[in-house]
């Protein structure tokens, strides 16, 4: 409860001086709605059920995205750690990828995906995919060698090796990768569905603007924000397994 | 997965260098070792720092292929590393696990585990993770797990030099026990002469690289041995000698 309070109380003083900000007339109305209005298009878009629709459209893009990312980077990631000559030639396009902001990707999605749910999906890929495959590559890279000599010894070969050597040994920078791209992903969803979709988060922003309802946007980035904090929560739960600890606390 | 038997009393493990020598990029770092190691032997190399003890461990344990000669190692090999050589995502029992692989029944491996911990006192600590246990508790965690099922030669990488003087006199008390227990045949390299005088029944002093053997040295005397023992002294003595660090008054 202790740990709460000081955040509690930031919390606080910035939306006093949001109201304030408003009230006192700093910013004009039309270019800053203050919290009642907020407060008031939030009861507005639930009874509406748009955001909840939304938040689910997004979220499932999100999911779907990121976990055929997180599905195929990782072995990637496993395989290239263990191969130097390979990784030294995947490596540039591999950074090349990781450099290219996934917005770039926004015609050829649009292209080949045409509207719906195809070109977020695909967006959220190209967001994540390179930098996962980066993180896990780097940490096998740079898992201490005595441990694959131990290994050795006591016959721990291919499969085995594997899945009871390399995979735990990188499992806490894994676990911090993916809540590292899990933020991207939020971000880039946004973006992805003010051009490629007809709902969702970013597409209400979107619709808010077209409508100069700045109310709405800022219920909606309220949304982004909570959700994407919550979902880094139960990440964060990873951390705290057992045999993952030992990974951040030396 | 490989299957062998017990070893409780016997031992078989026995290793042999013959004029083996070994160098990177044309440095001469292993002149011409030939090394019988009997089985159930305790054998300790011990020399200068830089001397190359750390290849001949790895020519020992295959990791490393001589440039000439052969080495002939019969048994299963195992090593202790000086620290770290526990898999951290592993708990106490876990790690220790890892050497009873080979034992194929599972009541008999929880049995073996169950002896394990209490030759090295950490039954209370099987769940524990290497980052939670001391210096010295880790160690006697590796002692444990080189020991389980099926091994018959021990490579010890100094690994007792890590730890504090005092740990590490109770540590080489540990490995004396649980050697007389389970004995295997071990290959044990130090820059510690009193530890060497210490653990050995035989001492091979090396000397500046290019390594060779330039002095050998049977010690004979019981385990457990205290440093202050007349055998002990008389031996750091001539060791000391050996490496040209005696002083003469």
């Amino acid at each position: 409860m202790k740990k709460v309070i000081p955040g509690l109380l930031v919390f606080i003083v910035a939306l006093f001086i949001w109201w304030l900000a408003c009230k006192t007339g700093f910013f004009p109305a039309y270019a800053l709605p203050s919290p009642g209005e907020v407060l008031l298009s939030f009861k507005e878009e639930f009874r509406a059920g748009r955001l909840v629709n939304d938040v689910v459209a997004s979220l499932w893009r999100v999911f779907v995205g990121y976990y055929v990312a997180a599905f195929l980077a990782i072995p990637m990631g496993l395989w290239l750690g263990r191969h130097r000559r390979v990784r030294s030639a995947l490596l540039p396009m591999l950074n090349f990828f990781r450099f290219l902001s996934p917005l770039a990707w926004i015609p050829f999605a649009i292209l080949w995906f045409h509207i719906g749910d195809k070109p977020a999906f695909f967006l959220i890929f190209m967001s994540t995919f390179f930098p996962l495959v980066l993180t896990v590559m780097s940490a096998v890279a740079t898992i201490p060698s005595i441990y694959f000599r131990v290994a050795h010894d006591y016959k721990y070969t291919g499969w085995e090796l594997l899945t009871k050597v390399t995979f735990p040994a990188v499992l806490p920078q894994l676990i911090t990768g993916l809540r590292v791209t899990y933020g991207i992903a939020w971000v880039v969803i946004v973006a992805a569905e003010m051009v490629g979709c007809q709902d969702g988060l970013g597409y209400g922003i979107w619709e808010a603007r077209n409508g100069l309802r700045l109310d709405s946007a800022v219920c909606y980035m309220i949304v982004i924000g909570l959700i994407g904090m919550g979902i880094d929560r139960i990440l964060y739960q990873f951390t705290k397994l057992s045999n993952v600890r030992w990974g951040y606390e030396r | 997965m490989f299957v062998g038997v017990m070893k409780d009393s016997r031992t078989t493990g026995s290793l042999l260098l013959d004029k083996v020598a070994h160098g990177y990029n044309g440095l001469q770092v292993i002149q011409e070792v030939n090394l019988a190691v009997e089985p159930g032997e305790l054998v300790v190399l011990v020399g200068p720092s830089g001397c190359g003890k750390t290849t001949l461990l790895n020519l020992l344990s295959g990791f490393l292929t001589p440039v000439s000669g052969t080495v002939r190692t019969e048994g299963l090999v195992r090593t202790v590393y000086q620290q770290d050589g526990l898999f951290p995502w592993l708990t106490v029992a876990e790690n220790i696990g890892m050497g009873l692989r080979g034992v194929a029944d599972k009541a008999r491996r929880e049995q073996e585990l169950r002896e394990l911990l209490e030759l090295i006192h950490l039954e209370r600590f099987r769940d524990h993770y290497p980052h939670q246990l001391s210096g010295g508790m880790r160690q006697r965690v590796e002692l444990a797990r080189v020991v389980a099922g099926d091994s018959d030669i021990l490579l010890m990488d100094e690994p007792f030099s890590a730890l504090d003087y005092q740990t590490r006199i109770r540590m080489r008390q540990e490995l004396g026990q649980l050697l007389e227990k389970r004995p295997r045949t071990v290959v044990f390299v130090t820059h510690d002469i009193e530890e060497a005088a210490v653990l050995a029944d035989r001492v091979l002093v090396l000397s500046q690289r290019p390594t060779r053997i330039v002095r050998e040295l049977s010690v004979h005397a019981p385990r457990p041995r205290n440093p202050t023992d007349d055998v002990v002294v008389e031996a750091s003595r001539a060791i000391l000698e050996e490496l040209g660090l005696q002083v003469h008054r």
